[in-house]
This record gives C-alpha cells, structure tokens and sequence, in this order.
C-alpha cells in the first residue's frame, strides 16, 4: 500500500506541473475572444479551482460559476433535522460521512448533538457502519446515505450486503441526488447564463458519458468530463472555449484515465438493485422530478425514515443566506451580505459556507484576501 | 465540544472568551506555549500538557514518550533548557498493568534520553466509563538563558521562516492507526525532544547579527537573531504560522514548493481529504529569524539530525497583518486560514 500511495502521488504531479498548466492558461486566454460563462457542476473541482487560483490564471474572457454539485450542501434541511432527531435516541448509533457534522440544521447540527451525548460517529464507507451494527446487536445504527452518483453505489452495497445477512439493527436515511435533472432545472431556468459544462469526472467514472451526451444535444451546450487536477481543470476549460468559438456543441471526455464511455457497469448493476429513481427536495434548488433515489420497496426494512417513523417536516432556510443562488450558480459567494461576517465557518448560516466541496467555504478558506482588497 | 481542543479557532476562541480574563497575568497574556518568569534573578520555563491521543501505541511512540516530548518541546520554545517534569495518570478502571508498564517504561526511556529526571507526580483512577483508557498529564520547568527573548509577538516585517522537516508525519500515522482507518502504512510519528536542536540554532545564531548599541549587544548574547520558535502540533504548521501573524500583526507569506511533505504523507492525504498543512507534528518547530542570520542558522539545524531536512520556507510581510498567504506551485496566491475545528473527512 505505501508504495501505491507514492504511485497515487507521483500521477497526480503530473496533473499539477507549472509549466503544462501556464502554457493551458496562455492557450485559453489567447483563444478566447469574447467573455464566455462556464460552469463547474462538482464541488471537488471548486476547491481545486480556488486552491490553485486557477480563475487567476485563465483571464478576462473566462468567467466560472460554480453549481450544486456540493453533497453536503444540497442534503435537504429535514434531512439533517431528522438525522440529529435520530441521533438523539438513546439506543441509536448514527454513523455519517465526516463533513455532515458540520451543516446546521433548522436548530443544531450533528456536532452538537453529539456534544449532548448522542452517538455520532464519522465514516469514511458505509460499510464501517455495517461492521458497527454487527458488533452491536443491542444498539440500532442509522446510516446517513447522502450523495451523488459516486456514493450511491458503495450506499446500495451497505443496504444490499444488510439485506443479504440478514442484518436487522441496520438502516439507512437516504438522501441521493442525481446530476443530469439538476442540469436540465438549471438550462430550463429563465435565469441560466451558463454556454458549457465542465462535467463531474468522478460522477461519470460511475454512470459513464451517456446521460450528458443527450444533455449537450438538448440544449445545445458543449460538455466536458472532467478529473480534479488544476490542469485537468484547464485541459478542460480549453476544450470548451475551442468548442465555444467554433460554435460547437459536443461532448467530449478529458478524463479518459477514469471514465469510460458506459461507466462502471457493476457499480450501477448495484444501485438499480437497490434504488429506484424518485423525485428530490434539494437543499437551495427545491424539488426537482426525477433528481433523486429512493431505497426499492424490497429494502422497506433497511429504511430509516419507515423504521422510526419520522415524520414528514418542512423547514424554512435562514433569510438572509444566498446558497439557493450561489448553487445555481446566480451568485458568488462574495455578493453575500453575510459572507466572511455573519456566515463563516465556524457560525455557518448556509451549507455551502460548511462542507470541503462547498463554494462559500471555498472562498473563504483561499480566497478572502481578495474580497478584502 | 470536541472543536474546542482542536488548536484551530475554536481553541482560541475558548482561551480568549473563558480563561485568558478569568487568571490574566503578564505571563499569560503573552499567549506563548510556556510561562517565562523571573525568579531571583533566575529565569524560569514552566508549562503543561495533557495527552489524551488514541491509539495509546503508535508507530514511532507512544503516549507516555509523548507525553515527555510534548512538555519539554514546549519548554524548548522559549529557549530554555529543559530540567524536571512532572507526570500525573489517570487511569480508567480495567485499564491493564501491563500496558500501563509499557507506557511508564517508555516516558522514563523517553526522559533519560533527553537527560531530564520526573521528579514528582500523581495517580488518579475514574469509573469505568468516565475516561478513556489512560491520559496523562505532564508539567515542565526549565532555564532560559538571560537576554533571550522568544516569542510569538516577536516577528517582524522583512524575517525569514525555518521549518525544520517533513511535516505531517505524527497525524498520518496516528490517523493510520485508528480504528476504521485500514491503510497500511510506513509513517513514523516524528515524536521527538528538541531542545538539542534549539540549543544547536542558539549558539549558532549567537552574536550574528550587527548591533550597534550596548542593549542590543546584550540581547545578542545568545540567540538574538531568533524572534520566535514554535511547534506546530495540533492544526499544524497552518495554526502555528497564524498564531505568529496574529501575535505579531504581520503577514506571512510562504511558498507552496518548499514545504518538506513526505510522498506518502501526501498521498494519504489525497486518500483522505485533508490538507498536510493542518496535519499535526510532534517533532518539527517553525523559527522565525532575522534575514541576516537565516542562512547560518539553517546551516546550524542541518547538522543536528532532527533538523536534517529544515527549509527555508517564507517571509514575513507588512502586507495584510493576521494573515498567512501562500504561493502556489502555480504560482497564484490563496489564503492559508486557521481552521475552525478538527478538519473534516471529505466525502467523495
């Protein structure tokens, strides 16, 4: 293994060197003759742009919006109000990828109900929470199953791998959400200003290119697959501007050494088996049709909201938070009242201003320098 | 909250709002790792630690060689020669004798090597429950050579910053360690005592720097082209260098490339989903010098072996005070905050 992470190093530094990257800059700036808008669907990819100042680099003519493609931010309200309601419970142990401990809900967050004693605990795979429930039989675990398209599979493992040992102390809250409808709310919006798409590489090593082939073709917006290294980023970038300034509108895959063209048909085989496509609240986009997955009648038995009863709520966001625009990419984080005073990260109003993947805290960790100036 | 002891701002933010006004003294405000105070005509480091790290044995150490590492580092900061410890257990009931001896085994290798004598201490037993496992408490005193001045508000415009190695390396394999967490790896804690290595960089730097007038002469008897020596434990060279900016009102600006991080440190940090510069250390210090003087004084922490692999890593600026920048492998520049609390695993 160590000598696989120093593999898994040197690869990346490739995607990481100065001159390659300088050179993608000067190419994009060159090509570029007018001022085109373009989005980055994955939260991932916000930070690396932020981190290595890559909207630094790419000049006047580029401007990058950033979309919902932040888990975290986009887990409904209720969700995580339910999800410090269960953690609550005396007899459950709530296991949660690390980030969502964070995210305030209508009242608290999960830290703080782990504070008042609830057992709360970080995962880096549901399947530690499988190992949880079978070491203890007296206490009832609740996985907090939220995502895209690249936890999903590894979330229906856990229901699958549940269900097949007859595991009864496991269930699951589900809240996975899917990228194609949320791309198509956003072109459908009046408000849309977004000419290309820098697709979520990760998203597409599962699900492949099929989806968003169809989506550059209805809308007639170019699509790039794209991996999370600055000149991943670029490569990208310089893709859709040749394409822009072509008047092209394709689908293209730079992150061929990831995503192949039909996806990771074993990781999906799973998801369907437990999944079934269902309409999705999202946190700052409302409900969307179709944009979610909802556990498969045959695993009622490993669904948490069923098990517990929880019943259905609605919550209102805090007023003056902005992150239904700024997921939409309508606005910076910067153009927030709150940002950087009122919302930070340890006081967040807002999801965004939480998770690693969020845009506001993205912001706020590389870039409030600027915001001073 | 957990938050709180993180060393982020959270930590700050509980030392500034609960104890700074509740015991205010001129010792304590200086907010430094160790109280330095005249004693007739003696001047004494004196500071405290609580270990509490989970698992107990990890690879490169253990809680009780860390527990004197942590205490005599701290004294080592001021400069100070580090002379007797206290040690205080408390025991979780069940907690068992045999790895308790191994623990009280290897902080008393731990002290001998680094030829000081724990010379008082205490044993306290809770409830089943109440704890977990054995945590350890250690204090320190130690003598700080007259004239010499280290401290965080110290730093001016114009200095340079010295890191004395790999960063990272006491995180990973303490991460590596815990439960869940199934990666093999080669990582050592870097869990180390440095005042040999501070006192390499105080002779070394003595009486470097030109000094026109009698006061200056005197603070260049020892040490005088250092300001300030830090070790950047909890929330990682990122919490030590705000510290020093926000304690001194300058910037920071220090660059990307020369940071020292081990390929496989970085690599479980890709895995994970953190950022090295937060990763915690118990065997590195920062220094933050006068310009003049970095060059010999890095030379000096070469020739010791826990300052092998120092770097030159930045400057002090007048630009925007409170703030740590840094450069880019890119060459852009973005904002190396201090974290709220403990970093977060990344979800996909």
């Amino acid at each position: 293994m160590t000598g696989a992470i120093r593999d898994l190093v040197k690869y990346i530094d490739e995607y990481r060197d100065h001159r390659i990257a300088h050179a993608l800059a000067a190419e994009i700036r060159g090509r570029a003759s007018r001022k085109w808008v373009l989005m980055e669907i994955c939260g991932g990819q916000t930070h690396t742009i932020m981190r290595y100042g890559l909207d630094e680099l790419l000049g006047d003519n580029i401007e990058l919006v950033h979309g919902p493609g932040c888990p975290v931010c986009v887990t409904p309200l209720e969700t995580i109000d339910k999800a410090i309601e269960l953690a609550s419970l005396s007899d459950v142990t709530l296991v949660s990828y690390g980030d969502m401990l964070r995210v305030p809900g209508s009242h608290s967050d999960l830290f703080q109900a782990k504070a008042k004693g609830g057992d709360v605990r970080v995962a880096y795979t549901p399947l530690e929470a499988l190992k949880i429930a079978r070491a203890h039989p007296e206490r009832r675990v609740v996985f907090l199953a939220i995502g895209f398209e690249t936890t999903a599979p590894a979330n229906a493992m856990a229901a699958w791998q549940a269900r097949h040992e007859g595991l009864r102390n496991f269930s699951m809250l589900v809240s996975q959400v899917l990228v194609p409808p949320a791309i198509r709310a956003l072109m459908s919006s009046p408000a849309n200003r977004v000419q290309g798409f820098i697709a979520p590489g990760h998203v597409c090593t599962v699900m492949g290119c099929d989806e968003y082939e169809a989506l550059a073709r209805d809308f007639h917006v170019p699509f790039v697959v794209t991996g999370f290294e600055p000149v991943d980023l670029l490569q990208a970038v310089l893709l859709l501007v040749k394409q822009l300034e072509a008047g092209s509108a394709q689908l293209e895959n730079q992150y061929a050494r990831s995503v192949q063209a039909h996806g990771n048909p074993v990781a999906r085989e799973i998801m369907q088996q437990v999944f079934a496509v269902a309409d999705q609240k999202w946190r700052g986009l409302g409900m969307i049709p179709s944009s979610g997955l909802r556990l498969r009648d045959e695993y009622a038995d490993y669904d948490a909201v069923k098990i517990f009863g929880l019943a259905d709520i609605t919550v209102e966001e805090p007023a003056e938070c902005v992150s239904a625009q700024v997921l939409q990419g309508l606005k910076k984080p910067t153009d927030c009242s709150a940002f950087g005073s009122r919302c930070t990260p340890e006081n967040p109003l807002g999801a965004p201003m939480v998770s690693s993947e969020g845009a506001c805290a993205a912001y706020y960790r590389y870039r409030r320098h600027t915001a001073d100036n | 909250m957990l938050g709180h002891g993180s060393g982020g701002k959270l930590s700050a933010e509980l030392v500034r709002s609960i104890f700074l006004p509740a015991f205010q003294n001129p010792a304590l405000a200086k907010l430094n790792d160790q109280a330095v105070m005249n004693v007739n005509g003696v001047r004494l480091a004196f500071t405290t630690d609580s270990f509490v790290v989970k698992p107990l044995f990890f690879p490169g150490g253990n809680i009780g060689s860390l527990a004197v590492h942590g205490t005599i580092n701290d004294l080592a900061m001021a400069g100070a020669r580090p002379l007797f410890l206290s040690a205080a257990f408390i025991l979780e009931e069940g907690f068992s004798l045999s790895e308790l001896r191994r623990v009280v085994d290897s902080l008393s290798q731990a002290a001998t090597d680094a030829n000081v004598q724990v010379v008082t201490g205490d044993t306290k037993v809770v409830e089943k429950g109440s704890g977990d496992q054995l945590f350890i408490n250690t204090a320190g005193i130690g003598l700080v050579p007259q004239g010499l001045e280290l401290s965080a508000d110290q730093a001016r415009p114009g200095d340079k910053i010295l890191l004395s190695g790999f960063i990272g390396d006491h995180g990973i394999a303490i991460l590596a360690q815990r439960e869940g967490l199934e990666f093999e790896s080669a990582i050592q804690s870097d869990s180390a005592a440095l005042h040999g290595l501070v006192a390499e960089m105080l002779e070394a730097s003595d009486g470097i720097s030109p000094h026109d007038t009698q006061e200056q002469r005197v603070a260049a008897t020892l040490g005088g082209a250092i300001r300030c020596l830090r070790d950047p434990t909890r929330g990682g060279l990122s919490s030590a260098l705000n510290e020093i900016a926000e304690q001194s009102k300058v910037g920071i600006q220090i660059e990307e490339p020369t940071i020292p991080i081990r390929e496989e440190v970085r690599g479980a940090c890709e895995m994970l989903g953190l950022d090295p510069l937060y990763v915690a250390n118990e065997g590195k210090l920062i220094a933050i010098v006068e310009a003049g003087a970095a060059e010999p004084i890095l030379q000096a922490m070469r020739r010791h072996p826990l300052g092998r692999d120092s770097r030159l890593i930045g400057t002090v600026t007048e630009r925007s005070p409170g703030t740590v920048l840094m450069r880019t492998a890119l060459g852009t520049t973005r904002i190396v905050d201090m974290l709220a609390g403990d970093q977060l695993p990344r979800i996909c």
